[in-house]
């Protein structure tokens, strides 16, 4: 299989003020791959993928997304995504059928094509008697099943998924990394980010971010045996916490008094 | 275009869902229109007056009867000596009480002057202050026809106080500019701020900036529904206060509307700036309702006049925009003035626009950024 780069990043770079959010990213992201994008809180993953998103500009670097500049056509990437936050993204008061309708109609699709997929999506999710029920009334692992087939519902190339398994319990997560699976099986590419390292297992190819540079980016198996670490979990905590750095540095000059980021 | 009208159409089953906001949609202008028509109501009619009559004669007889039958009072009983007075006003059973001194027929007749005191209760100063004047009214009227027939050629001067733009002193012509201020403000401030902040706080704002919605689009699709039910509100009032309380708009009725428009844009870019810096839905109220809606009825002449104020409230209220639109609609509505007169006050209304329109999208870039 030759590897269609769907994700382009070339030195990276940005700002806020004087701090560096992300310092100096390469890599790349191939066609209907899960690409799992770890780092503890801080690291500047937010930030990086609101650039891949078009929600921010790169202060400098080459930023190429299904085949668009993030500097230049950001409008472009954003139609040929799907995005997926960690908070809960559809509307409580509107019922599951009003909100496909919604993000449907967003993103340009016609009606009809809307209508079939989503008699489709409803059967696939055996939800075909809940259609006009208000989404306020699911339970949450039914919400973010919904949610995340509301974000690939117009065929993007790429979706992005920020933490989308936070709270949901095990059984409820195992279903949704199935329904990860079958999307990538479609060509889709997926963009993950966790804080569980069991998933991040799930994923082709992992990345690690640490203070703002990628610092390990492999496949699982691969940084294991070059971390020799049983885990990813262990590979994680080698490279966020040194052994041989039991303190973090002192913080240098120019990084003083800075917010800290939300990752 | 049609990516936009799906969004306004959500925005609307929004509306219609939330049994809330429909309430604060319809059924508060409905109830303040009644409240402060009905209520607060700042005419007299039928105010209880007891008598203390020392002289019984025919002229006190007369002038008690007048007195009665004008409308303004009712005889709520006669009283026997000064006592009687502080015990009835204390009971809250009067709201005034008129005293006749003794000899009053005949010392008018032979000395041609004769004292009639007017107690009112001081506690309720507005009304006490109103039922001495109509009560002043009706004697110097009484003065004027004994004057006219007994002792013709002696006329003094009479003052006649006659009240313009407002004759019979209606309270309405002052309370509906002031309703259709205070709801504009309260669902075109108040209520985009809320729902543009409720996306924010519920992530739903996040999906919408990362789709091909553009950020413009994003708001004039939440405040687009707002707007239109806005005006709808005003046509409301106006057509709630013309057939419950005979109260027409003398003025152009479409630069009524048109300043209307004026006014609710300039309310929710205020809105949309509430919700630019605020973060929570909670936030949002509280800057509205301290930042809007109580300047609003307290410093926009709404209730006080503004020339009352000290100085210093005067300076609060010149940069408050409620202020400005209640005198429009007053010029309009009540006085008939055309756009000449208000020309002023709608160039500032429309620079206000302007400046929380430009802040609004200031503050929405750096968030972008």
């Amino acid at each position: 299989m030759t590897k269609n780069a769907v994700i382009s990043v070339k030195n990276l770079v940005k700002k806020f003020g004087t701090f560096t959010a992300n310092d100096d990213l390469n890599f790349e992201v191939y066609e209907g791959e899960i690409f799992g994008f770890l780092g503890a809180n801080g690291a500047g993953k937010t930030t990086a993928i609101r650039i891949l998103s078009g929600l921010s500009s790169p202060t400098s670097g080459e930023v190429i997304v299904a085949g668009y500049n993030a500097k230049k056509d950001p409008e472009k990437i954003k139609k040929n995504i799907g995005y997926m936050c960690q908070k809960f993204s559809l509307y409580g008061d509107l019922t599951i059928r009003e909100n496909i309708m919604l993000y449907g109609g967003i993103y340009g699709m016609p009606k009809s094509l809307i209508k079939k997929r989503t008699e489709d999506l409803l059967e696939k999710l055996n939800f075909l008697d809940y259609g006009d029920r208000m989404i306020s009334d699911l339970p949450l692992g039914l919400k973010q099943k919904l949610a995340f087939s509301v974000a690939v519902f117009h065929e993007p190339k790429i979706v992005f998924l920020d933490e989308p398994t936070g709270g949901v319990d095990p059984i409820t997560r195992r279903q949704f990394w199935e329904m990860i699976y079958e999307t990538a099986d479609r060509g889709i590419t997926v963009f993950v980010t966790t804080h569980y390292m069991d998933e991040a297992e799930y994923c082709d190819r992992i990345s690690i971010m640490n203070e703002g540079r990628i610092v390990a980016l492999d496949t699982p198996e691969r940084l294991k045996k070059q971390y020799n670490a049983g885990s990813v979990e262990e590979v994680f905590v080698k490279i966020a916490r040194p052994e041989n750095r039991p303190h973090p540095p002192a913080p240098s000059p120019r990084r003083e008094g800075e917010k800290p980021m939300k990752a | 275009m049609k990516r936009f009208l799906g969004f306004v159409k959500k925005e609307f089953l929004h509306i219609f869902r939330d049994f809330r906001t429909l309430i604060i949609l319809f059924g508060i202008p409905t109830a303040q229109i009644l409240i402060f028509g009905f209520v607060v109501s700042t005419d007299i009619k039928d105010a209880r007056v007891a008598f203390l009559d020392l002289s019984k004669d025919e002229v006190t007889q007369k002038i008690s009867d007048k007195i009665c039958s004008s409308g303004f009072f009712r005889r709520a009983g006669d009283l026997e000596n000064f006592d009687e007075i502080d015990l009835v006003m204390k009971k809250g059973k009067v709201k005034a009480v008129v005293v006749f001194g003794a000899n009053f027929g005949h010392d008018l007749i032979s000395q041609n002057k004769a004292t009639i005191s007017i107690i009112a209760d001081g506690s309720e100063p507005n009304t006490a202050t109103l039922i001495t004047n109509y009560m002043t009214a009706i004697v110097t009227d009484f003065n004027r026809e004994f004057a006219g027939s007994s002792l013709s050629g002696n006329l003094l001067v009479q003052p006649e106080v006659k009240m313009f733009y407002n004759p019979e002193m209606k309270g309405h012509y002052m309370f509906v500019p002031g309703v259709i201020t205070l709801i504009l403000t309260l669902i075109c401030a108040l209520m985009t701020s809320v729902t543009i902040t409720k996306e924010k706080e519920f992530g739903t704002m996040e999906v919408l900036l990362v789709s091909p919605l553009k950020p413009l689009q994003i708001i004039l699709g939440k405040v687009t529904p707002y707007f239109l039910l806005s005006f709808i509100n005003v046509i409301f009032i106006l057509l709630l206060s013309f057939f419950v309380f005979d109260l027409p708009v003398k003025g152009s009725l479409v630069l009524l509307l048109t300043e209307s428009m004026l006014y609710i844009l300039m309310s929710l870019s205020f809105g949309i700036l509430i919700s630019a810096i605020s973060k929570t839905i909670q936030q949002a109220i509280f800057i509205s309702f301290l930042g809007l809606m109580l300047p609003t009825i307290l410093l926009s002449g709404f209730i006080f006049p503004i020339e009352n104020m000290p100085k210093a409230y005067d300076w609060v209220s010149a940069i408050l925009p409620p202020r400005y639109f209640i005198l429009i609609i007053k010029n309009i509505m009540i006085k008939g003035t055309g756009f000449l007169y208000v020309w002023k006050e709608t160039l500032i209304l429309i620079v206000m626009t302007v400046v929380f329109i430009g802040l609004s999208v200031r503050n929405f870039k750096v968030r972008l950024q």
